[in-house]
């Protein structure tokens, strides 16, 4: 799947593309198909969004969204060394998923 | 230490308000990312892997206790509670929003600080000794001369737009202890045999993915010239420094293409030019910088100090320095707690130093390219106290240029141009070999880890360097071994395949056997490995 990420103009903070808005939560994220160039460019201009990009993803067997690169799954949570700061999240699964 | 003109603040103020201009107009989409991002980059304003990320400057590691402070308030009052110092002597704030960025500005204003040309294709800030002042084996403070090269650096018409980013140091002792010859432009302060002070000249130095070491181009500028033949330095880089290619357009690859000598002829050429034309700021100006510069009020003391506690006699003799003053040491504190992440203070923490600094070290404090923070003048009457408080506060860990005072860039958990992560390799390292009781027997041994090629992490620099690398999406690591940032400068050899994350952990702890096996008497890591050369220890690593 392709989804969409960010981040927020004022905050700097990382954000997915839930379909609507901006969400903080990768697990927000959903596929956007062949639709990303069109979104990006009217999120972009509407400054809802700033440096967004398009990456790979899926969805694992507990039905949570998984960026395909190291990179971006360690921008989901935040530094793997201060997860005191991590987004908060739900996902039971903890950080395993990020390296 | 140098206090702010009526024009060193007037400029500082006035770029606050134009950025809170720019910063301001691009919130209202008045201003593209493309357009603003130029800008917001002039002002240290990156934007990394979490938030925006801002770097500010502390001009060749030296800081008063007021603006300690200040750094401690910002990171409460618009970050997450801590900042980064970098291997460049600075700080950097991880959590910034740009919505807050010129009120950080304005309140780094009210101390005479700022982050212009913390980033950007430009001179950067100049790094120093952070024992500068303090040394005894210092010929003079470098930091006057390193003042000028920043005003003179700052906001210079010329030189804004450079092919690349352009880094000073300035020591002024034989030993370096800034890495001076791995930087864009070294600058070692000498006398000549008649007494009179000048400047020996290095160009072409640095690391990243092409690493160099800066070869002596002038060994004796007067100092009454230094400007000059630093705009000359400048000018023939700016005028045939690529353009092309981001990847060859520092000036050690300018250096490295035209020759030493055929670059050193074209700055001399420029040189004679710009005497003639008299570009040299007037000798009363270095006077008066230089007389901000001068010793505190020190006062003899006791020499020596009861060792009798061994964690303070241990902590005393690593993380302390000799001082020009027999009564006095500089003594480092650590950022290296074992386990903890390299440079990262909190701002109770930031507090506390320049609490120290107040108290005992005439409101002075330096921040290391090691990412450590120096009291620089210390009475050794003082030292049980400092130690104390410091080891009350965490920042006591007795590690000085032992293998758990280890340099880590921020690497994949912070920075995005990072391919892998660093900062779990140094608290992973520092932890195994302080659980193994072997730092001690390992003396000397300075370890180096970079999160990618650029090479924030010094990893060609370290006795043990390791550099992280992307290998089909997952974290892979190059151990090398060799490099010294010091005096007797080298670049390290990568030993062979790299490894995953345990793996280089282990091989850490093989090379480190294979030294302990073979070392002779008083030899270092390093003087060991340039004796034995790189075969037994790939014979140990792979077999």
């Amino acid at each position: 799947m392709k989804i969409l990420t960010g981040n927020d103009l004022g905050s700097g903070a990382v954000t997915w593309w839930n379909g609507t808005g901006w969400s903080l939560f990768v697990d927000d994220a959903v596929d956007v198909g062949e639709d990303a160039d069109e979104i990006l460019a009217r999120e972009t201009a509407a400054r809802r969004v700033n440096v967004a990009y398009t990456i790979d993803a899926s969805i694992d067997a507990g039905g949570h969204v998984r960026p395909a690169h190291i990179k971006d799954r360690v921008r989901a949570l935040g530094p793997t060394v201060r997860r005191d700061l991590a987004v908060p999240t739900a996902d039971k699964t903890g950080w395993d998923w990020v390296i | 230490m140098y206090q702010y003109d009526s024009y060193d603040q007037a400029m500082v103020e006035a770029r606050v308000e134009e950025f809170r201009d720019q910063a301001r107009r691009r919130l209202d989409g008045k201003l593209t990312e493309d357009q603003f991002k130029p800008l917001r980059l002039m002002n240290g304003l990156y934007l990394q892997l979490h938030a925006y990320m801002l770097r500010v400057a502390i001009p060749y590691g030296t800081l008063n206790a007021r603006q300690m402070e200040a750094l401690a308030d910002i990171a409460d009052k618009y970050d997450r509670g801590y900042g980064h110092f970098t291997t460049r002597q600075n700080i950097q704030y991880n959590w910034i929003k740009l919505e807050d960025a010129a009120d950080i500005l304005a309140d780094l204003s009210k101390v005479e600080m700022h982050a212009i040309q913390t980033s950007g294709n430009c001179i950067r800030n100049i790094s120093s000794d952070h024992f500068a002042g303090a040394a005894a084996d210092e010929v003079i403070d470098p930091r006057p001369y390193a003042e000028l090269l920043r005003q003179w650096s700052s906001f210079h018409p010329e030189f804004t737009y450079l092919p690349r980013k352009f880094k000073f140091a300035v020591i002024a002792a034989e030993t370096d202890r800034a890495a001076m010859r791995l930087h864009d432009i070294g600058i070692r302060i000498v006398r000549n045999d008649a007494g009179e002070v000048g400047a020996e000249v290095y160009a072409g130095g640095g690391m990243g993915r092409t690493p160099m070491i800066a070869p002596l181009i002038r060994d004796f500028v007067p100092v009454d010239q230094l400007i000059t033949y630093a705009e000359a330095c400048l000018r023939v880089y700016n005028r045939y420094g690529r353009r092309d290619n981001k990847y060859k357009a520092r000036i050690k690859i300018l250096v490295h293409e035209l020759g030493a000598a055929e670059y050193t002829r074209q700055v001399e050429e420029e040189f004679a030019h710009l005497l003639s034309v008299g570009v040299e700021p007037p000798r009363e100006e270095l006077a008066r910088i230089a007389a901000q510069f001068g010793d505190p009020a020190f006062v003899d003391g006791p020499k020596t100090i009861d060792r009798s506690d061994p964690d303070f006699a241990l902590w005393a003799r690593r993380n302390t320095h000799r001082h020009k003053h027999d009564a006095y040491v500089s003594a480092v504190i650590s950022l290296k707690p074992v386990g903890g992440i390299p440079g990262d203070a909190t701002a109770d923490q930031m507090r506390i130093a320049a609490r120290l600094a107040k108290l005992y070290s005439f409101d002075e404090l330096r921040v290391m390219h090691t990412q450590n923070l120096v009291l620089p003048h210390v009475r050794i009457a003082d030292l049980p106290a400092v130690w104390a408080a410091l080891d009350a506060a965490g920042m006591g860990a007795p590690n000085m240029d032992t293998i758990e005072d280890i340099i880590a860039c921020p690497g994949l958990d912070y920075c995005s141009l990072a391919n892998a992560r660093s900062i779990p390799l140094a608290q992973r390292i520092s932890e195994r070999f302080a659980a193994t009781g072997r730092t001690a027997e390992l003396g000397e041994l300075k370890l180096k880890i970079s999160g990618c090629i650029n090479a924030c992490g010094h990893h060609h620099a370290g006795h043990i360097g390791i550099l992280g690398v992307d290998k089909k999406g997952t974290e892979n690591y190059q151990l090398s071994l060799g490099g010294s940032e010091a005096e007797d400068v080298s670049l390290a050899k990568i030993t062979g395949p790299g490894f995953d994350e345990d793996g280089v952990i282990a091989a850490v702890e093989t090379v480190t056997g294979v030294y302990l096996a073979a070392r002779t008497e008083g030899e270092r890591f390093l003087d060991t490995y340039r004796r034995i050369g790189m075969e037994p220890f790939k014979e140990a690593l792979y077999g």
